[in-house]
C-alpha cells in the first residue's frame, strides 16, 4: 500500500484543481469508489464467512479451538486434536452471540480432522466449500477463529494473509496428524485457531487451519500456518459422517525419487492390491489419484488425501509399457493400532484429589489445544517428542484434560445423540446413516422382505450364451455356458468361490438376496462405512459393510437414486473380491430389479449378463414353478 | 550513512559501490517526481480521473507476480543439520549464467553446496566469493538461460510499501516445490548500526524492517520484492535482539550489496594466486615481518584467527589483538590462514598492510606500517 503517497498525490491534485469546480470532486469520488469497492468486497467476504465460524469450548471453557459449519443442520468441521480432549460433547459459540451444544460425529486422527454436529437449529449459515486445487500461491486468504480463546463473546477473530504455498507435505507426528497436500498461509494462525476455517478472498472455504511451523520462537504464529485442504476433507466427509474413527490409506508400496525426478517403487508388499494389479519393484509411478507425480513428496501428498478402502486410478510404467489400473488402498494402521493411538493421544487423567499446586495459576491460554505442542514436535529437526503432558520450558503447558477428567454435565438433547462403542467416535451417527441409506433404498426399490421364495434369474451374456441362476434357501446354483456351479449355504461361504474365476459370484448374489430381504439390522454385523467411489458412478456411493458367515461384503448405494450400485464380496481379506455391478433397474411387481449385472474379479470381467426374466417364487420350500 | 564501516566501504569502492547505489536511487526518484507533476498537469488539462493501479487492485491476487518470481529463487543445502543449525538456506539467481546471491553462513562452509532450482534441477554449486563485511556470498551453478534478477534494476521502497518475500523458510519446500511467499509492508528503513550491541551481526548498514515474520530459519538469502515482483532486498540472517529477546524481520536493500556483488563476480575478491599475470615482489611481507602469530593451521581452511601479537611489532603498534579474525588484506578476502599467507606474499615489504578484522562482532580496520 502506498497510502502516504496517495494522500500527498490527491492533496496536490485537489490544491491544483480547487478552482475547477466539478473535476476534483469527480476525481475524488472515483478514487474513493475503487477503494471502497475493494473494501466492501473484503467486508462482505468476512461477513459471509464469519457466520459459519464456530468457537469451540471444551470442558466448560477450559480448552477449545475453532470450527466451521458446513451444513444448515449444523455439521461442522474442526481438528481432531481440538475435539479429542473434549470427548463426546462440547459447546460452540457463533457470531449470532449464542452458545450451541455440540456432539462428536466422526474423527480422522491421521488427517487431524473431526466432524461435529451443533444442535438446536436447522438453519445455520454454512460455509461454501471452494475447489482448493484452484488456490494459487499469492492469493489473498483469511482465517476466522478463536485464537487464544479470545472469543468469549463468540465474535470470531479474523486474520488476513496470502497463500504462501500449496500442495505442502508436513510429516506426521508419529503416524498421526499428517498434513498432506496442505495449504500454507502467512495469515496469523495461533493457538486456538486450530480447527477453524481458511477462506479465499470471496469468503469460500478452502481449508481447515491446524498447524504451524514453530521452533525456537515459542508457540505463536511465525508467519507459517498450514490448513488441511478442503478437497481432502471432501474425500473424507462421507467417512466422517459414519461416526467411525477413520483411517488414511497406504498403497502397500514405498516409493523414492530417482535422480532424474521419477517416482520409483522401492518396495512392495506381495499381499497388496497394487501387487495384484501388477505393480512391481522398480516400476515408475507416473500418475496417482488423477495427478501426475514427479517426486516421492508429490506421491505422498496425493496418497494422503484418500481414505482407506478407496480405489483410485494409478498409471505406472515399466520399460516402454504403460499400465492404467484402479488400485484399492489399504489402511495406514491396523484397526487396533489406530484405536490404541487415539487412546494414547488422550492426556493422562489428573490425579484424584484435584490439581497439583503448580497448575493453579494457569492462565486460560494454557488450556489451548495441543496443536502447537504437537506441531512443534513434528517440526523439530530431530523429530524427538516430549512425553504427553510434559510441559516444555518457557512454553504454555499442554492442556490436560480427558473426557473423564472433567465431569461436564451433558445436556439431555446432546446425550441422545451420543452412543459410545469401541472403534467408533460416536456410534449413534453410524446407525443414523445405516438407517438413512436403507430407508432411501427401500423407498426407491420397494419392499423385498416379502420376496421370501427362491429367486430365479434367466438371461444371457452380452457376448452370447444363456445364464440361469437360482437363489434358494439351502442352495444357490448357476448355469453358465462354461458349466454349472453350486453353493451349499449350510457350509462356510468363504470356501465356496464358484463359479470358478468369479471370486464367489454365488456367495455375492446370496448375500445380495439376504440383504434385500432382511435389511442391515438383521443381515449380520452391518455398519455404515461412508462414501466410496464406484466405477461408472459420478458421485461416491454410500457404503454398508456387512459380515455374515465369515465373509465380508460391501453394499454400495447410488446417492442419486438410492438404488444398490454394487456388491463386493471378500472371500479372503487378502484377495480380490467378487465385484457385482447392478444397472438397468426396472420395476417388476412393485420392486426395482437390476436387469444387468457385470461381474468382475481381479483384472478380469467374469461375466456381463442381461437378465430377461426375474422370478420370485412363493415362499414355499419347493422348486419354483416356471413362469407363464 | 554515518557508521564507520560504511565510510570505509564507500571510500574503498568509490567507483562501483557509490555509483551503483546512486543509480538505483535516481531511477526510482526521477520517474516518481516526474510522474506526479506530469500527471497533475495532465489531469488539470484533460480532467482525467487517474487511479493508481495498485489501489484498484487492492483485492487482486499476487499469484501472477509470484509465478514470475519463483523461477529466480533457489534452495541451498550445505553444512549443518545438528545443534539446531539448519543445513539449508535460500538464495536467488542474479545472472543468466547461474550466479546466485545468498548470505554467507556456516551452511556454505562445505565443499558440497547443493542448489535446487525452482524446476527441481539440482546442482553442485561453486563458491565464487564472499564479502564477510556484508555477510553475502555469490555461488555459481552450471545452469544456463535461467531466469534471474538484475541487481541493477532493483527498486527502493519507503515505509508503508508492500513487500513480498520469497524464501525456503523451515525448509518447507523440497525438490521442485516452490518456496514460501509471505507478504508484508516496510515498517521502516533504518540503520542496523543504530542497534549496535543488540544484534550479533557484521552487517551494520541500512535495512528494511518488515512487519511480517519473514526471517525464519532457512529464510536467509531469500528475495524481497515489491508488489510487482521487482527486487528490493535480500532477507538477512535471523537476528535476535540480545537486549529484549525479540527477533528482527528485515531485508538488506540491494543497493547496499550490488557493488560488492559486482566485485565478487568480476573476481576482485579472488585470491591473487589465481591470477597468473601478477608477479610477487622480491621482498614481500609475511606474518613474521608483521609480528602476527595465527592459530595453528590444522584444517584445510583454518580461519585466520590471531593467536598472539609479537611485542614491538607493527601488528602490536597497529593495535591488533589475540582472537581477532582477519577478514581482508588490502581489500582481498582472506578466507583461510593459507590465503592470508599467500596474499601477504604479494605485498611489497615497503608498503603498508591494511587489515579488516572482526573483534567482538565488530569490524575494525587496522593499518600495519612497515
Amino acid at each position: 500500500m502506498k497510502s502516504p503517497c496517495i494522500c500527498g498525490f490527491t492533496a496536490i491534485v485537489l490544491t491544483l484543481l480547487s478552482g475547477l469546480a466539478v473535476v476534483p470532486r469527480a476525481l475524488a469520488a472515483d478514487v474513493a469508489q475503487a477503494v471502497l469497492d475493494a473494501e466492501q468486497q473484503r467486508i462482505a467476504a468476512i461477513e459471509k464467512a464469519s457466520k459459519s465460524a464456530v468457537a469451540i469450548f471444551a470442558n466448560g471453557g477450559r480448552g477449545g479451538g475453532s470450527g466451521v459449519v458446513i451444513t444448515p443442520d449444523g455439521y461442522a468441521l474442526t481438528n481432531f486434536h481440538v475435539v479429542q480432549p473434549a470427548g463426546d460433547y462440547m459447546q460452540c459459540g457463533m457470531n449470532d452471540g449464542r452458545l450451541y451444544d455440540a456432539v462428536i460425529v466422526g474423527i480422522d486422527p491421521t488427517g487431524d480432522v473431526a466432524l461435529i454436529k451443533l444442535l438446536g437449529r436447522d438453519d445455520f449459515t454454512p460455509a461454501t466449500m471452494a475447489d482448493s486445487d484452484g488456490v494459487r500461491v499469492g492469493d489473498w486468504c483469511f482465517a476466522v477463529g478463536n485464537p487464544f480463546l479470545l472469543a468469549t463473546n463468540f465474535q470470531p477473530t479474523v486474520t488476513f494473509g496470502i497463500v504462501s504455498g500449496v500442495h505442502r507435505y508436513q510429516e506426521p507426528a508419529g503416524t498421526l496428524l499428517e498434513y498432506a497436500d496442505c495449504i500454507q498461509t502467512d495469515a496469523s494462525i495461533n493457538p486456538g485457531n486450530s480447527g477453524g476455517p481458511l477462506f479465499n478472498a470471496n469468503g469460500d472455504l478452502i481449508g481447515i487451519n491446524g498447524r504451524g511451523s514453530f521452533e525456537k520462537r515459542g508457540r505463536v504464529n511465525v508467519g507459517v500456518g498450514y490448513a488441511i485442504s478442503i478437497n481432502q476433507i471432501k474425500h473424507f466427509l462421507g467417512y466422517l459422517h459414519s461416526g467411525r474413527i477413520v483411517d488414511h490409506a497406504t498403497l502397500g508400496a514405498t516409493v523414492s525419487t530417482s535422480d532424474d525426478n521419477r517416482v520409483i517403487v522401492s518396495d512392495i508388499l506381495e499381499s497388496s492390491d497394487a501387487y495384484r494389479r501388477g505393480l512391481r519393484y522398480g516400476d515408475q509411478i507416473v500418475a496417482f489419484g488423477g495427478r501426475t507425480v514427479d517426486t516421492a513428496n508429490e506421491f505422498k501428498n496425493v496418497l494422503g488425501i484418500f481414505p482407506r478402502g478407496w480405489r483410485v486410478p494409478m498409471t505406472y510404467r515399466r520399460d516402454d509399457q504403460q499400465f492404467d489400473v484402479l488400485v484399492r488402498l489399504t489402511g495406514v494402521h491396523a484397526r487396533e493400532e489406530l484405536l490404541e493411538k487415539v487412546q494414547r493421544a488422550v492426556p493422562a487423567e489428573e490425579p484424584p484429589g484435584g490439581k497439583k499446586p503448580d497448575q493453579d495459576d494457569e492462565s486460560k491460554e494454557d488450556d489451548q489445544p495441543r496443536d502447537d505442542e504437537k506441531d512443534s514436535d513434528a517440526d523439530k529437526p530431530d523429530g524427538s517428542q516430549p512425553k504427553p503432558g510434559q510441559p516444555k520450558p518457557g512454553q504454555p503447558r499442554p492442556a490436560r484434560r480427558s473426557p473423564a477428567a472433567q465431569q461436564v454435565k451433558v445436556p439431555e438433547a446432546a446425550a441422545k445423540l451420543i452412543e459410545q462403542r469401541r472403534g467408533y467416535a460416536n456410534y449413534y451417527f453410524n446407525q443414523l446413516n445405516r438407517d438413512r441409506v436403507w430407508k432411501s433404498f427401500g423407498s426407491s426399490a420397494g419392499e423385498f422382505s416379502t420376496a421370501t421364495g427362491p429367486w430365479k434369474l434367466t438371461g444371457e451374456l452380452t457376448i452370447g450364451g444363456d445364464v440361469e441362476i437360482l437363489l434358494g434357501d439351502e442352495t444357490a446354483t448357476a448355469l453358465f455356458p462354461g458349466g454349472p456351479a453350486n453353493l451349499e449355504l449350510s457350509k462356510d461361504l468363504d470356501e465356496q468361490t464358484a463359479p470358478e474365476g468369479s471370486g464367489g459370484l454365488l456367495v455375492g448374489l446370496h448375500l445380495w438376496q439376504r440383504m434385500l430381504r432382511v435389511g442391515p439390522a438383521q443381515f449380520g454385523d452391518v455398519y455404515y462405512l461412508g462414501t466410496v467411489p464406484v466405477p461408472g458412478k459420478e458421485l461416491p456411493c454410500d457404503t454398508l459393510v456387512g459380515s455374515y458367515n465369515v465373509v465380508e461384503s460391501r453394499f454400495m448405494f447410488d446417492p442419486e437414486t438410492g438404488l444398490l450400485a454394487s456388491v463386493e464380496m471378500y472371500a479372503s481379506p487378502d484377495g480380490d473380491p467378487c465385484e457385482i455391478y447392478f444397472s438397468d433397474y426396472r420395476e417388476m411387481e412393485g420392486r426395482q430389479w437390476p436387469h444387468r449385472m457385470e461381474v468382475r474379479h481381479g483384472n478380469d470381467v467374469f461375466a456381463d449378463v442381461q437378465w430377461k426374466k426375474i422370478e420370485v417364487a412363493p415362499a414355499v420350500p419347493a422348486k419354483p414353478a416356471d413362469a407363464s | 550513512m554515518t557508521s564507520d564501516w560504511r565510510l570505509q566501504h564507500e571510500l574503498r569502492f568509490p567507483s562501483c559501490q557509490i555509483g551503483s547505489e546512486r543509480q538505483v536511487r535516481q531511477e526510482r526518484r526521477i520517474p516518481r517526481l516526474f510522474s506526479r507533476w506530469a500527471l497533475c498537469m495532465l489531469l488539470a488539462a484533460l480532467s482525467l480521473a487517474v487511479v493508481r493501479p495498485d489501489r484498484v487492485a487492492a483485492q487482486t491476487s499476487f499469484a501472477d507476480v509470484v509465478d514470475a518470481v519463483q523461477p529466480k529463487i533457489v534452495k541451498i543445502y550445505g553444512a549443518g543439520g545438528f545443534a539446531g543449525l539448519e543445513a539449508y538456506q535460500s538464495g536467488f539467481l542474479i545472472s543468466a549464467e547461474g550466479h546466485v546471491l545468498t548470505v554467507w553462513s556456516y551452511v556454505l562452509d562445505t565443499e558440497f553446496i547443493t542448489v535446487s532450482l525452482d524446476d527441481g534441477r539440482k546442482f553442485q554449486a561453486e563458491l565464487v566469493g564472499t564479502d564477510p563485511r556484508l555477510e553475502i556470498a555469490v555461488l555459481k551453478v552450471p545452469a544456463e538461460q535461467v531466469a534471474f534478477f538484475n541487481l541493477h534494476d532493483a527498486v527502493e521502497l519507503e515505509a508503508g510499501d508492500r513487500v513480498l518475500t520469497f524464501s525456503n523458510l523451515f525448509g518447507v519446500a523440497t525438490g521442485n516445490e516452490p518456496v514460501s511467499v509471505l507478504h508484508g509492508s516496510v515498517a521502516v528503513k533504518t540503520d542496523l548500526a543504530a542497534r549496535r550491541g543488540a544484534f550479533a551481526t557484521n552487517y551494520k548498514g541500512p535495512v528494511y524492517v518488515v512487519d511480517a515474520i519473514t526471517n525464519n530459519p532457512g529464510a536467509a538469502g531469500g528475495a524481497a520484492t515489491d508488489g510487482q515482483g521487482r527486487l528490493v532486498g535480500m532477507l538477512g540472517k535471523e537476528l535476535k535482539n540480545s537486549l529484549n529477546d525479540t527477533w528482527l524481520n528485515y531485508a538488506v536493500p540491494i543497493g547496499e550489496l550490488v557493488g560488492s556483488v559486482d566485485d565478487i563476480i568480476a573476481g576482485r575478491f579472488r585470491p591473487r594466486s589465481e591470477d597468473d599475470s601478477l608477479k610477487k615482489p622480491t621482498d614481500a611481507h609475511s606474518l613474521a615481518t608483521l609480528g602476527i602469530v595465527l592459530l595453528p593451521n590444522v584444517l584445510s581452511k583454518t580461519p585466520p584467527f590471531v593467536d598472539s601479537v609479537l611485542p614491538t611489532s607493527s601488528a602490536e603498534k597497529a593495535g591488533l589483538r589475540p582472537d581477532d579474525l582477519i577478514l581482508f588484506v588490502n581489500d582481498r578476502v582472506a578466507t583461510s590462514s593459507d590465503t592470508l599467507r599467500d596474499e601477504l606474499s604479494y605485498i611489497d615489504r615497503l608498503d603498508p598492510v591494511r587489515l579488516i578484522v572482526e573483534r567482538d562482532k565488530e569490524l575494525l580496520e587496522v593499518e600495519l606500517l612497515p
